[in-house]
């Protein structure tokens, strides 16, 4: 598996993160390398298996539906960098 | 003191040979002499701390102590503690003041512990070394120039250097029982789903476990009493009933069936380290063990599933740093999009960049099947493996790492090298069984761990086995020559 530049820069994007050009050959060696080590699975014929997407054989628990959860608004808003009232501030998105 | 044990501890509190705050004060006091050399914790905020001494000391005085009771206990800087800094090792949460106590907190709380201290960890728990994280690399007081294995490494270095005298830690692909085989410590990787994930801050969810690091079994099992439990605000958290894993501790081993897994014994392991292990083997069997030769076929592939699996999973629970409501926010941006970029880019440290965009890669349109989906079959034949070796055996032992600590800066430019620390260790969480590093012996004055793997549940069995041991060997209770 090989990345260009592009490839590598659009990787970067989906995952919300800037990569200046200077970094993306370095950073693409080395997922290359972890990609390569990936690869290993491709040996293992997994026709007809199961996928096992958790540990242990469990079903998602049902409860009553009540609130259970206090009031955290404050102690929230005081964690973030900008907020107004009781929002979170963000640069405008909607013109 | 500091050699003292949670036992004897808890004993000397009962006995009012001295009281919480004395106890704490000493702690505090090992903090200010020896951290800096070392850089196990991240938060000491000494008020706090002396506060819920005193708290314990009116508990005690009340006549309602538990076990752990005024007992000062270092935890990981994973979990959610209210009114403490909780950065998880990384910049992008170094303005973080928890606002809620994560349930294993809670837990401490109730029983009267004492919060000593938040520590040293790899960045968001990635990490075999603990060189990632954002407040410098932790050193193992066995020796100074080697690393103490990560990511629970600050946790590990804490207790090696009796800076604490037990702490809470996190495995995910083997990040308690690394750390603890470098650092000379017996660590406990539960069962996924024994101990609750509430408030503990997310790496790879299917795979996150927390659990005890301690000088003895006996100690994590004091440790694994108030640590489990069923918890409702953690929907994978297993309702069944509490165990004491105190209760059997002293139990007979003999006739116990120990498989060992000739793949755990192939290249890569090192050959001192193997005839350590082999001397414990021998060990067991004076004991009254009978050793079965076992096989774990799929067991190299553990690495390149895990590197699949963790890392998507990371790159879905990591999105939530994106400097809106908590966390690092960027300076200068221009624009939403660019605030989210320039936050991640700075906010994060290149191994976690990197997990999260090979995370993001697996589960992109197009690579999902030939990735993930293959990842999670591999999987399913890797715990099949362990179904199958537990038909022939009632543990299996091997060791925990390839080698014993290794200098700073050794593997930190090398990821896949890195990533082979824990062979030995990912597979037990891919599976979801519970896994236990002990030491073993010395290798070069530096510390080799044993693992010993249970079925699903079997922790009060896996701290009887270890506890057996160390009642007949001495290599738990070896300490740092600069740290007595």
């Amino acid at each position: 598996m090989k990345f260009d530049n592009d490839e590598i820069k659009k990787i970067a994007h989906l995952a919300r993160i800037n990569i200046n050009e200077n970094e993306a050959k370095k950073v693409s060696e080395k997922l290359e390398g972890i990609l390569g080590l990936i690869d290993q699975m491709t040996e293992v014929n997994t026709d007809s298996i199961e996928p096992m997407a958790h540990a242990l054989d469990i079903t998602q628990p049902l409860r009553e539906d009540k609130v259970t959860e206090v009031d955290m608004r404050e102690k929230s808003l005081k964690l973030s960098n900008e907020t107004d009232q009781s929002l979170f501030i963000v640069p405008r998105v909607i013109e | 003191m500091q050699n003292l044990t949670l036992k004897e501890l808890s004993e000397g509190l009962k006995q009012k040979k001295f009281s919480s705050l004395e106890l704490t004060k000493f702690f505090l006091n090992r903090l200010d002499l020896h951290n800096s050399s070392i850089n196990a914790f991240i938060t000491i905020d000494k008020d706090k701390s002396l506060a819920m001494a005193k708290r314990a000391d009116e508990i005690i005085k009340e006549g309602n102590q538990d076990y752990l009771t005024g007992i000062p206990i270092a935890q990981k800087d994973i979990f959610c503690a209210e009114g403490w800094k909780t950065t998880c090792g990384s910049k992008m949460l170094d303005n973080f003041i928890a606002p809620y106590d994560s349930t294993v907190i809670s837990k401490f709380n109730a029983a009267g512990a004492v919060n000593l201290g938040k520590t040293n960890m790899d960045e968001f728990a990635m990490g075999s070394s603990n060189e990632t994280s954002y407040y410098g690399n932790v050193k193992n007081p066995w020796d100074i120039k080697t690393v103490p294995g990560g990511s629970s490494g600050g946790s590990a270095a804490a207790v090696a250097g009796m800076l604490a005298p037990a702490a809470t830690a996190t495995d995910t692909g083997g990040s308690i029982r690394q750390p603890a085989s470098l650092c000379g410590l017996t660590g406990l990787k539960p069962t996924y789903g024994l101990v609750s994930r509430y408030g503990m801050i997310a790496f790879a969810s299917s795979l996150d476990q927390a659990g005890p690091m301690c000088h003895t079994a006996e100690d994590c099992a004091a440790m694994m009493n108030v640590m489990s439990g069923h918890d409702p605000k953690d929907s994978t958290s297993i309702e069944r009933e509490k165990e004491n894993y105190l209760t059997g501790i002293n139990n007979s081993i003999k006739g116990l069936k120990i498989g060992v897994p000739k793949e755990f014994f192939s290249e890569g392991l090192d050959s001192e380290v193997e005839k350590i292990i082999e001397q414990g083997i021998s060990e067991y069997k004076k004991l009254g063990a009978e050793i079965v030769e076992i096989s774990l076929p799929n067991n190299h592939l553990s690495i390149p599933v895990y590197y699949v699996i963790a890392p998507a999973e990371a790159s879905s629970n990591l999105s939530r740093y994106d400097g809106v409501r908590y966390g690092y926010r960027t300076k200068e941006y221009d624009d939403l999009m660019d605030m989210y970029c320039k936050t991640r880019e700075e906010g994060f440290g290149d191994e976690v960049k990197r997990r999260i965009m090979i995370g993001t890669y697996v589960l992109s349109a197009g690579y999902y099947d030939a990735y993930y989906l293959k990842a999670q079959k591999i999987r399913r034949l890797i715990s099949e493996d362990f179904k199958k070796a537990f038909e022939k055996c009632d543990v299996i032992l091997g060791p925990s790492a390839p080698s014993v600590a290794f200098p700073i800066g050794d593997k930190k430019e090398d990821p896949l090298k890195m990533y082979m620390q824990d062979v030995y260790t990912i597979s037990t969480n891919l599976a979801g069984l519970p896994g236990l590093s002990m030491p073993g012996g010395l290798m070069n004055n530096l510390p080799v761990g044993i693992q010993l793997i249970g079925n699903y549940f079997s922790e009060a069995k896996l701290l009887n086995i270890a506890h057996i041991f160390q009642t007949n060997t001495n290599w738990h209770n070896l300490t740092p020559e600069e740290f007595k």
